[in-house]
């Protein structure tokens, strides 16, 4: 009887985690779709978009060239080994490029970025929820979701693939810098391989990965944040929620994503 | 002057969950008056106001303003008959990335009414001298100020566009004495000056007696007593002599 109960607990608490992740995903699907049918209908804000477009874009630029730069030059040196086993250390260039625009230049830059910025975001949106603010916004005839949400959702959008671009190339230049310096290869060598290695897909599939990342980490922030709980402790939830789901996101869509363009 | 009712709540319900915190709400308000809904901490006065702007939708009754029925309105709709409104929130709900004065113009510098930034400015600054508040206020951060100056500048924004109806929701809450006078004093002139139809919340009997032409007692999630001012203080109800006086025993429960 005990076990039984026992069983009847585990597989309740199951579906009981089931239903509550269904109701968080109907929830999301409404608000982004709320949220993305409001992109193309006016009025639009352009100083606040400019104003996300700086704190999102130009603000994460340290942090994520930061990222690229040491990455590339770690890369360099795995890829060297890896190479050496087989006598093949001159793939270093070329699979530092591929790797960094197809791979990490995005992912790594959206992972810095989603820390960064949606955690920003949903504190900034929690505070203004458990502070009335957003309810301000609606009383003096200002609908939030098109004054909050879109000018981050398309700042992001926009943002991430000029930051996954310029991380490309900084990504790119740490392993240059390392592949030089302590791997000998020569530079007019390096740059040539680099150069005739890669593709114009490569780079391309980067940044549309890039993009919806933008939108993931910007989505994810507006969504915690506009149903903040009350309190510090509900705007501390909706920072932590924010950046672990845009992360796991980010993940999950990246192998749709690379299946996709892997396909075409 | 020609009695017409502005707002009508007619049977107005609203649950939280198996909380329901209003159980058939029915209020008119006058326009041009100043009603004022008093009542303990938790018994759905926020709500109430809340239901009537839209922000919270009732589960039954309803709510009209000017005799169009606003408990449904949805987007354009709702974002018009908004323009309407003025509102004065216990917080003061200032937008903590934006200066005094675009605070204040708010209106005139996104919605239908845009005026360019100037004369939006230069409105905002009439709008602070008339609240009290100097021409420098206007270049700070809503978190450089006093509270006493914050609840100055949430009142600036609620007039600036001259709503045709101001709500306040606990407008002293939170100021020491004098500040609670000076705001009540304020909110009672501009509301006579505009002409504008108020609705506040409060449980300040002080404000009360300042603010009000007509107060109505929520208790229990419906209105218990509603009448002048003037007659508070002889009323046999016995909520509002309890909540009027302030006493302990009486049919409100100190504990909820």
């Amino acid at each position: 009887m005990a076990i039984l109960s026992l069983i009847q607990g585990f597989l309740a608490s199951i579906g009981a985690a089931v239903l509550g992740l269904c109701q968080a995903a109907g929830h999301l699907t409404l608000f982004a779709g709320a949220s993305t049918s409001h992109i193309v209908r006016p009025p639009i804000y352009p100083v606040e978009l400019w104003r996300q477009f700086l704190r999102i874009g130009y603000f994460s630029l340290p942090v994520v060239g930061l990222t690229a730069l040491f990455t590339g030059a770690a890369l360099a040196l795995q890829i060297y080994i890896g190479g050496s086993r087989f006598n093949a250390e001159s793939v270093v260039p070329s699979i530092v490029a591929i790797g960094m625009t197809r791979e990490l230049g995005p992912v790594l830059g959206a992972l810095m970025v989603a820390g960064r910025v949606s955690a920003s975001i949903a504190a900034e949106i929690g505070t203004m929820r458990v502070t009335e603010q957003i309810d301000a916004l609606t009383t003096l005839s200002t609908n939030p979701l098109k004054y909050l949400v879109v000018p981050r959702l398309v700042a992001a959008t926009i943002a991430l693939p000029m930051l996954a671009f310029l991380g490309d190339i900084i990504g790119i230049m740490g392993a240059f810098l390392v592949g030089v310096g302590r791997l000998g290869f020569n530079e007019a060598t390096y740059i040539q391989i680099t150069w005739d290695f890669l593709e114009f897909g490569d780079v391309t599939s980067g940044l549309i990965k890039a993009a919806v990342f933008g939108f993931i980490i910007a989505m994810m922030g507006c969504y915690h944040g506009y149903n903040s709980g009350r309190g510090a402790q509900g705007v501390g939830r909706a920072t932590t929620n924010a950046v672990v789901s845009a992360s796991v996101l980010i993940f999950a869509s990246n192998y749709v994503l690379t299946e996709i363009l892997f396909a075409a | 002057m020609t009695e017409t009712a502005k707002i009508v709540l007619e049977g107005v319900a609203k649950s939280f969950g198996s909380k329901h915190v209003l159980r058939g709400v029915d209020l008119c308000v006058q326009q041009g008056q100043s009603t004022v809904i008093i009542g303990g901490s938790g018994t759905g006065k926020s709500v109430t106001l809340k239901c009537v702007l839209g922000l919270i939708s009732p589960d039954a009754g309803s709510i009209t303003v000017d005799g169009q029925d606003v408990s449904r309105l949805r987007g354009r709709a709702r974002e018009t008959m908004l323009d309407k409104f003025g509102m004065l929130f216990q917080g003061g709900a200032l937008f903590d990335s934006l200066l005094v004065w675009e605070n204040v113009a708010f209106r005139m510098l996104q919605g239908r009414r845009k005026l360019p930034r100037h004369d939006a400015r230069d409105l905002a600054i009439e709008k602070l001298r008339r609240v009290g508040l100097t021409p420098e206020t206007a270049d700070l951060y809503p978190a450089e100020l006093s509270g006493g100056m914050q609840k100055r500048v949430g009142l600036a924004r609620a007039i600036a566009a001259e709503p045709e109806i101001i709500f306040f929701d606990e407008p002293t809450t939170g100021l020491d004495p004098i500040m609670a006078d000076v705001i009540n004093e304020l909110i009672r002139e501009i509301v006579v000056e505009m002409g504008a139809t108020a609705m506040t919340i409060t449980h300040d009997m002080s404000s009360v007696r300042k603010i009000a032409d007509r107060v109505a007692m929520l208790h229990d999630g419906v209105i218990q007593w509603e009448g002048p001012v003037d007659d508070i203080d002889a009323t046999e109800n016995p909520y509002v002599h309890q909540f009027v006086n302030g006493l302990a025993e009486g049919p409100i429960e100190a504990i909820r």
